[in-house]
């Protein structure tokens, strides 16, 4: 059995520079996260949980302290190299759904495939995992004629798509109905015990954090 | 799948990409116009000259190929050459430019007919009187002018006695003393033709005529016909040079604005793209497909736009402006095109690289 953790942060910090005035937005941030876990960071809005998502998703580059991901440590890495770890390493599910909006719903998940040099098919096990998430027959739908639910499920089925190791998931059921939020958590849930995906999600909401096994929260860019 | 998201990016934005079609291809209109209308130009002139049915031309002396002289010849140099070996006709002319790219030729009819066998009526006949003019069917249709029509030129009020058909000499001829009168140049000539009788003697009489007509320069139609090119008319070449550097820019600017406004607007997309993993070079090469498509498509339309302006010179100034569609320009054109549009590209493209993902991400 692996014991290396999926995740590791340690004395993890960032600084913004906001007009004259520096904001911590991380202070000392120390995570581990497990392979196979579906862990929620919750934290009021500032506490620094963003942050923490776009560093693990190698959006953006820590001031301090050190991130490993699987193993890879991701300080020092070029700009091309983040890009091919977004590639391979992590799905990211954000708020916004973030589907392209001239494409289909296919075609937002096939463009990833293709960024990352992948063959243009689905898998068997994707296609189960378009089964589990429900949406087969609104692959040919561009965005603007799906609902808000079913965008987030072809967001997610966008970043599962190249089998990521981790799925990152910023407040994916912030701009869903209460049923739509309970759907998709619940995909996320299924997703993790099914499959044994890594999950981190980011959520201000107590009960959204409670689909996940194991709950972090976040305070003044530090984890208590 | 690129090219699926490049199709997809410019049908979803289609007033833009229209209108950054339309600019282009208006580009790629104006240098092929151009080249056209300097082709058509030259080439006319060439067939009419080849229509006096002469062997040889004396131009006046310090005159360069297609510059349009009034008449510093004396008329006396045609019994001169007349009397030369191996000379069966001789004639001269003499021309008077006239606004834009018209001029007005004085003309000998009868020696003009024997050396070119005649013009070809459409309508009426050969002068009657002083104030008779020949028009050519191009200059009438352009004009609007039949037989017995009144027309203005040079201060003078001239009937239309023939309308004739056109690639002999030149597109409004009258008699050659009334002209020479009117330009205050009796007895004076424009240029001199010269029909030798066999042509095995052509190049016989021009080294005679080069040795006893020094500084006049002197050539056989042949070598006349193929001295017209843009090549050799230095103004017109620096023209067409400026011509293309307009478009360019031209090209540069539309792009610019194009692809600059699709990157602002597309932040967020581009924002996506990074997050899944888009290199800076990927993102790069979408927006030099979707740049290049425009170019391409924009080269087509102007290509197409082309025929519109050859019909619409062919209608509206026959006379004036003859447009040939130059088939080993499009290339050029179209390079010339994809070029400007690079250059235009270059600046988004670099911003759209440095986007920071995360900003990109919550643009609204």
């Amino acid at each position: 059995m692996n014991e290396q953790p999926m995740i590791e942060t340690r004395e993890l910090s960032k600084t913004y520079r906001a007009g004259d005035v520096d904001v911590h937005a991380l202070d000392g941030a120390n995570l581990q996260v497990a392979r196979g876990e579906f862990v929620s960071v919750v934290g009021a809005s500032g506490s620094g949980k963003s942050t923490l998502f776009n560093i693990l998703g190698t959006l953006t580059t820590p001031t301090s302290g050190s991130v490993r991901i699987d193993g890879k440590d991701l300080k020092d890495l070029s700009d091309s190299e983040r890009a091919e770890f977004r590639k391979n390493t992590v799905g990211f599910v954000f708020q916004k759904y973030n589907l392209l909006p001239t494409l289909s719903a296919e075609d937002n998940i096939r463009i990833v495939q293709y960024i990352a040099n992948r063959a243009l098919t689905f898998t068997a096990e994707f296609e189960g995992i378009l089964e589990i998430l429900g949406i087969q027959d609104r692959m040919k739908h561009k965005p603007r004629a799906l609902s808000g639910g079913q965008q987030q499920r072809v967001a997610i089925a966008r970043a599962l798509v190249n089998g990521p190791r981790i799925l990152l998931a910023d407040e994916p059921t912030g701009n869903l109905d209460s049923k739509n939020s309970a759907a998709v958590l619940g995909l996320l849930r299924d997703l993790n015990e099914r499959l044994g995906q890594t999950i981190l999600m980011i959520t201000h909401d107590q009960e959204a954090a409670s689909y996940a096994r194991r709950s972090i929260h976040m305070r003044d860019g530090r984890i208590v | 799948m690129i090219n699926k998201l490049v199709l997809s990016n410019l049908g979803h934005r289609p007033v833009r990409t229209v209108l950054s079609v339309l600019a282009i291809a208006v580009e790629v209109t104006m240098i092929l116009t151009l080249v056209g209308v300097s082709y058509g130009t030259l080439d006319a002139t060439a067939r009419r000259a080849r229509g006096v049915g002469a062997d040889l031309m004396i131009r006046p002396p310090g005159t360069s190929i297609l510059a349009l002289s009034t008449a510093p010849m004396s008329d006396k140099l045609i019994d001169f050459v007349r009397q030369q070996p191996h000379v069966a006709l001789v004639t001269g002319t003499a021309v008077q430019p006239l606004s834009g790219f018209d001029s007005i030729t004085g003309l000998d009819l009868d020696e003009f007919s024997k050396m070119s066998g005649g013009f070809h009526f459409i309508e009426g006949g050969p002068f009657k009187t002083d104030q008779d003019v020949l028009v050519d069917e191009f200059y009438a249709k352009e004009k609007k002018l039949h037989v017995g029509d009144k027309i203005q030129l040079i201060n003078h009020e001239w009937r239309v006695a023939g309308v004739y058909e056109s690639g002999k000499l030149a597109r409004i001829c009258v008699r050659l003393p009334v002209l020479q009168q009117l330009m205050t140049n009796d007895h004076h000539l424009s240029q001199i033709y010269v029909k030798a009788d066999s042509p095995d003697q052509i190049q016989g009489i021009l080294s005679e005529l080069r040795a006893k007509m020094p500084g006049y320069p002197i050539y056989t139609m042949e070598e006349f016909t193929s001295l017209l090119s843009i090549s050799s008319v230095g103004m017109l070449k620096d023209f067409i040079g400026v011509v293309i550097g307009v478009a360019v820019i031209v090209g540069f600017i539309v792009v610019f604005m194009a692809m600059y406004t699709a990157v602002l607007e597309r932040t967020r997309e581009i924002g996506i793209l990074k997050a899944v993993g888009a290199s800076s070079y990927f993102i790069l090469k979408l927006l030099l497909r979707e740049t290049l498509l425009l170019s391409i498509l924009g080269t087509v339309v102007g290509i197409a736009l082309t025929y519109g302006t050859q019909w619409l010179m062919q209608n509206a100034v026959p006379a004036s402006l003859v447009q040939e569609t130059v088939y080993w320009w499009w290339p050029i054109a179209g390079g010339i095109a994809i070029l400007g549009a690079l250059l235009g590209v270059i600046v988004p493209g670099i911003k759209a690289v440095k986007q920071d993902a995360t900003e990109a991400l919550s643009y609204e």
